[in-house]
């Protein structure tokens, strides 16, 4: 019947449009969970990466420390002061006899140190890099069931190499040693832009951060295929530090350069340099993979960094190069300095100009005038033009923008050239101790006189913009306003807005940049109006799940098309809300600890805005507070739920809050809660300096040179610790009571180790 | 301060400040707080006003658990307790705003039991809802 049939149509369309509805209604409750979980990721994703350039920040403030030290050392051309400890270097060098009585008691290590890096060792001997064969006296034992490699490399080495590491096996030092050698041999020939053309066939990968990852680099090789003449490969720097393969990795990277010297081309990163990895791992991993020969390794590589290109262009189209470009970028100026002398981009003061002008005779300038400005100090010492003071915005952003902030034209004699100097002598003295010859070289020829003359005209230092030139493009980061300013976060370099790329890409007739130098949670993004990509390829940075990795082939015309990995397979099985958890825990960890770090500040902050001394806080308030100690600029409020567990009254008890923070933090109750806070804020700076004092890379420091090194570094920070604590401290390290205390175990004894990080050799996450 | 910058979807924004709007009902705030000429961002200036109203009127309030639960229930008129994969994916795909491949292949990641190849849509609720404080 009609009534019948309609009515089954009714009811048809009925229970449709229910399920419609009920449909529509599930979409929308599951779309609301996502978003908010991606809000979750977004948070942890901040925490993380405001932690980090946190950290970058730190080594500012270390190289404050040593300038504060170099401040009170003045060297003089007389003879070593009689009441200072000898130093064994050659009767040339000299130091200050006018040493102030708080210098008296440097520990040796560190005037070691301080020695080597602020001043000038005058040397009879120059050795060449070029004459360091050491390699070949280095015997390897039968019983070495490692890859051995021989010269010149074959493709199959190469891929032997790649499997041999796969496998967890290491190469003996001295293979190391060689292949660096001949690494730099090749290195030393490349123009400072690398120029690459791609035939018909031939396609171009480009990859980018690796950080010691050699899972990602075995999963790019695996998933794009090995090197090959039809396979060219562009990596772009910062393929040290923070992992733990990062030897296995250059180790790769250098065998596929020798095997395919026309297609596979690296770039230098911030990375590549001796400076930062002091702190960032690389170095520790090297001297705790090679306890014997780790030191020359390490030296021969501090030479090997300075030779890799800057940047590559491919086809005169795409420029590819690791941090970005400023509005001062001049690629012609770039491919015809000299990048050999840029040894490190952390840059030091130095009072060798000093000592020269005296030798030379010349009118001797009062130390502030004639002292080069360093680049990183925020302080006193800086100049009103320095990138860290807020004050100085207006002015620098009238003229240019980034990196050196120098009024005063540097020494002539640039900081890369006496750090080689040093470099050399610290070689020269190794090979003494081993027993080895010492080689008599020609003295290389200093350029002195035009130099120092064009500098008392008071011209440009050409090797002052270099040196500028160089840092803007390994350090900056693209921003989305227009304009160029100075990168405040990261210390160095500039953002740079769209227009200065526009700029850049018209001024030299190029399609678009490709750069690193930054995670991202897919491994790569487009900005600029996809006229600037981002590329890293280490994936799970941060922690398991944090981020993507990945790496952009380009195509004909060059268009760029993007692959995305993952090179965990646990991540994979894992849906999104595990992911994200489990990355918001570490994240949420490594903030609870630097709240722990600053617990005096914030007690001082939450009594200011508890004016009735009830002890309680509302939410508003304690958000504030929070943010004006850290400055990590991260949503407070939002993640207020997972830092903040009770309320009364819907405000906070805040003193107990700051306790249950240190509960959580260390197992050493009699130790001062203050001095904790105070190495708990400084730990990387601290690990830093152990390892400069640690300088036969022993792994120990001597209790003296551990308490006097802390008592200057405190009182220079301000911060307060009487003398007992410190004796205190010491001897409740020393654990066998030998008067030495272990580094790693001092790190792990007081947690500074980073704990959430999964990676065996990085000191900081 | 800090100068990480990070692009965030409008939609996943008001999703997070306790909104929970349909596809078409975000459209139409999204179309409310554009620029005339839409570039692609939303200036602040003029998402504040339009969104402190939302808030204030309590539009687009979150599903409560048991509303949630007859919806399954609806799908699922023989009263199982669950649906199969095929249904999941035919309702969410096919049905009031469908999903895309994305979104169905995660929520199957989480919601489907392996073994009976199902979703036991109470459970599921559950747990989600318990993620979720």
């Amino acid at each position: 019947m009609g009534s019948g049939v309609s009515t089954q149509h009714h009811f048809a369309f009925q229970n449709a449009e229910k399920a419609f509805k009920a449909a529509a209604l599930i979409q929308r409750w599951y779309r609301r969970y996502m978003a908010r979980l991606e809000m979750r990721r977004h948070c942890t994703w901040s925490i993380f990466q405001s932690i980090e350039y946190a950290g970058q920040q730190d080594q500012v403030k270390l190289h404050n420390f040593f300038s504060y030290l170099v401040d009170h050392f003045t060297p003089s051309s007389h003879n070593e002061n009689p009441g200072t400890k000898p130093s064994g270097r050659d009767a040339g060098a000299a130091f200050g006899n006018e040493l102030p009585e708080s210098l008296r008691h440097l520990p040796h290590s560190l005037r070691d140190f301080l020695n080597r890096m602020f001043t000038e060792e005058r040397s009879p001997q120059d050795s060449e890099m070029e004459n360091c064969r050491d390699y070949e006296s280095i015997e390897v034992p039968d019983s070495y069931t490692g890859p051995r490699l021989s010269f010149p490399l074959l493709p199959d080495h190469a891929t032997a190499l790649v499997e041999a590491f796969r496998v967890k096996q290491r190469l003996h030092a001295r293979y190391v040693l060689n292949l660096l050698y001949e690494a730099r041999k090749h290195l030393v020939q490349l123009p400072n832009i690398n120029r690459v053309s791609t035939c018909y066939n031939e396609e171009i990968t480009v990859c980018g951060d690796l950080h010691g990852q050699l899972d990602d680099l075995i999963f790019i090789f695996y998933k794009n295929g090995l090197p090959s003449p039809e396979r060219a490969y562009v990596f772009n720097g910062d393929f040290v530090d923070r992992g733990k393969d990062s030897v296995e990795i250059l180790m790769v990277l250098f065998a596929f350069m020798l095997v395919y010297p026309k297609e596979f081309h690296l770039n230098r990163g911030n990375h590549e340099d001796h400076m930062v990895n002091l702190r960032y791992g690389f170095t520790k991993e090297v001297m705790h993979k090679y306890k014997t020969h780790g030191k020359k390794i390490l030296k021969l590589l501090q030479d090997v960094f300075c030779w890799f290109p800057l940047a590559t262009l491919v086809d005169e189209k795409v420029l590819i190069l690791h941090g970005g470009v400023s509005d001062m970028t001049d690629l012609e100026f770039l491919a015809k300095l000299d990048r050999h002398k840029i040894v490190s981009t952390m840059r030091c003061k130095t009072r060798k100009e000093h000592k020269k002008q005296a030798e030379k005779g010349k009118a001797n300038q009062t130390s502030s005038a004639g002292r080069p400005s360093p680049w990183f100090l925020p302080e006193s010492h800086s100049l009103p033009t320095s990138p860290l003071r807020p004050s100085s915005q207006k002015a620098h952003r009238a003229g240019r923008s980034s990196s050196v902030p120098c009024r005063v034209p540097l020494d002539p004699n640039e900081l890369s050239h006496w750090v080689r100097h040093s470099v050399d002598l610290e070689l020269e003295r190794c090979r003494q101790q081993a027993g080895f010859p010492v080689i008599k070289e020609k003295e290389e020829p200093l350029p002195l006189a035009s130099e120092a003359d064009s500098e008392a005209e008071g011209r440009p230092e050409p090797t002052q913009e270099a040196w500028r030139q160089v840092v803007d493009i390994l350090w900056s980061d693209p921003m989305a306003q227009a304009g160029c300013k100075a990168n405040t976060v990261r210390g160095g370099g500039c953002y740079f807005g769209p227009n200065v790329t526009e700029r850049l890409l018209q001024k030299y007739n190029l399609q678009f940049l490709i750069r690193s130098h930054e995670c991202k949670p897919e491994g790569y993004e487009f900005c600029h109006g996809r006229k600037v990509l981002t590329i890293f390829s280490a994936s799970n940075y941060y922690e398991v799940g944090s981020n993507r990795g990945a790496y952009v082939k380009l195509g004909p015309a060059l268009t760029p098309h993007i692959v995305q990995f993952q090179a965990n397979k646990a991540t994979h099985t894992l849906t999104m809300r595990q992911r994200i958890s489990r990355v918001g825990e570490s994240a949420l960890r490594a903030l609870r600890e630097k709240l722990f770090a600053h617990s005096s500040d914030l007690l001082v902050e939450f009594k200011k805005r508890d004016k009735d001394k009830t002890g309680l806080i509302t939410l508003s308030d304690w958000a504030a507070a929070v943010e004006s100690v850290l400055h990590l600029g991260l949503p407070w409020r939002m993640l207020r739920p997972q830092l903040v567990s009770s309320l009364t009254d819907n405000k906070l008890e805040y003193k107990s809050w700051l306790k249950n923070l240190a509960k959580e933090q260390f197992s050493h109750e009699n130790i001062q809660s203050s001095l904790l806070e105070a190495l708990y804020r400084n730990r990387s700076n601290l690990e830093t300096i152990f390892r400069i004092i640690d300088s036969d890379h022993s792994g120990f420091i001597s209790l003296d040179e551990f308490r006097q090194t802390w008592k200057l570094f405190s009182s220079h920070m301000n911060i307060d610790v009487t003398d007992d604590c410190i004796c205190d401290l010491a001897r409740s390290i020393d654990f066998n009571k030998d008067g030495h205390i272990d580094i790693n175990e001092f790190l792990e004894a007081f947690r500074l180790v980073e704990q959430s990080c999964s990676k065996g050799y990085a000191s900081d996450c | 301060m800090s100068q990480i910058i990070q692009w965030i979807e409008i939609g996943t924004i008001i999703r997070s400040l306790g909104c929970c709007p349909s596809e078409g009902e975000l459209h139409d705030l999204i179309a409310e707080v554009e620029e005339e000429e839409p570039t692609g961002y939303i200036r602040f200036e003029k998402f504040l006003p339009v969104m402190t109203e939302v808030l204030l009127e309590r539009r687009y309030r979150p599903i409560p658990e048991d509303i949630l639960l007859r919806a399954f229930e609806v799908l699922d008129p023989a009263k199982h307790g669950f649906l199969s994969k095929e249904e999941l994916i035919k309702y969410m795909t096919e049905e009031g705003e469908p999903f895309s491949q994305e979104e169905m292949e995660e929520m199957l990641s989480a919601a489907i039991d392996p073994e009976s190849n199902s979703v036991h849509y109470k459970d599921y609720i559950t747990m989600m809802v318990i993620d979720e404080n």
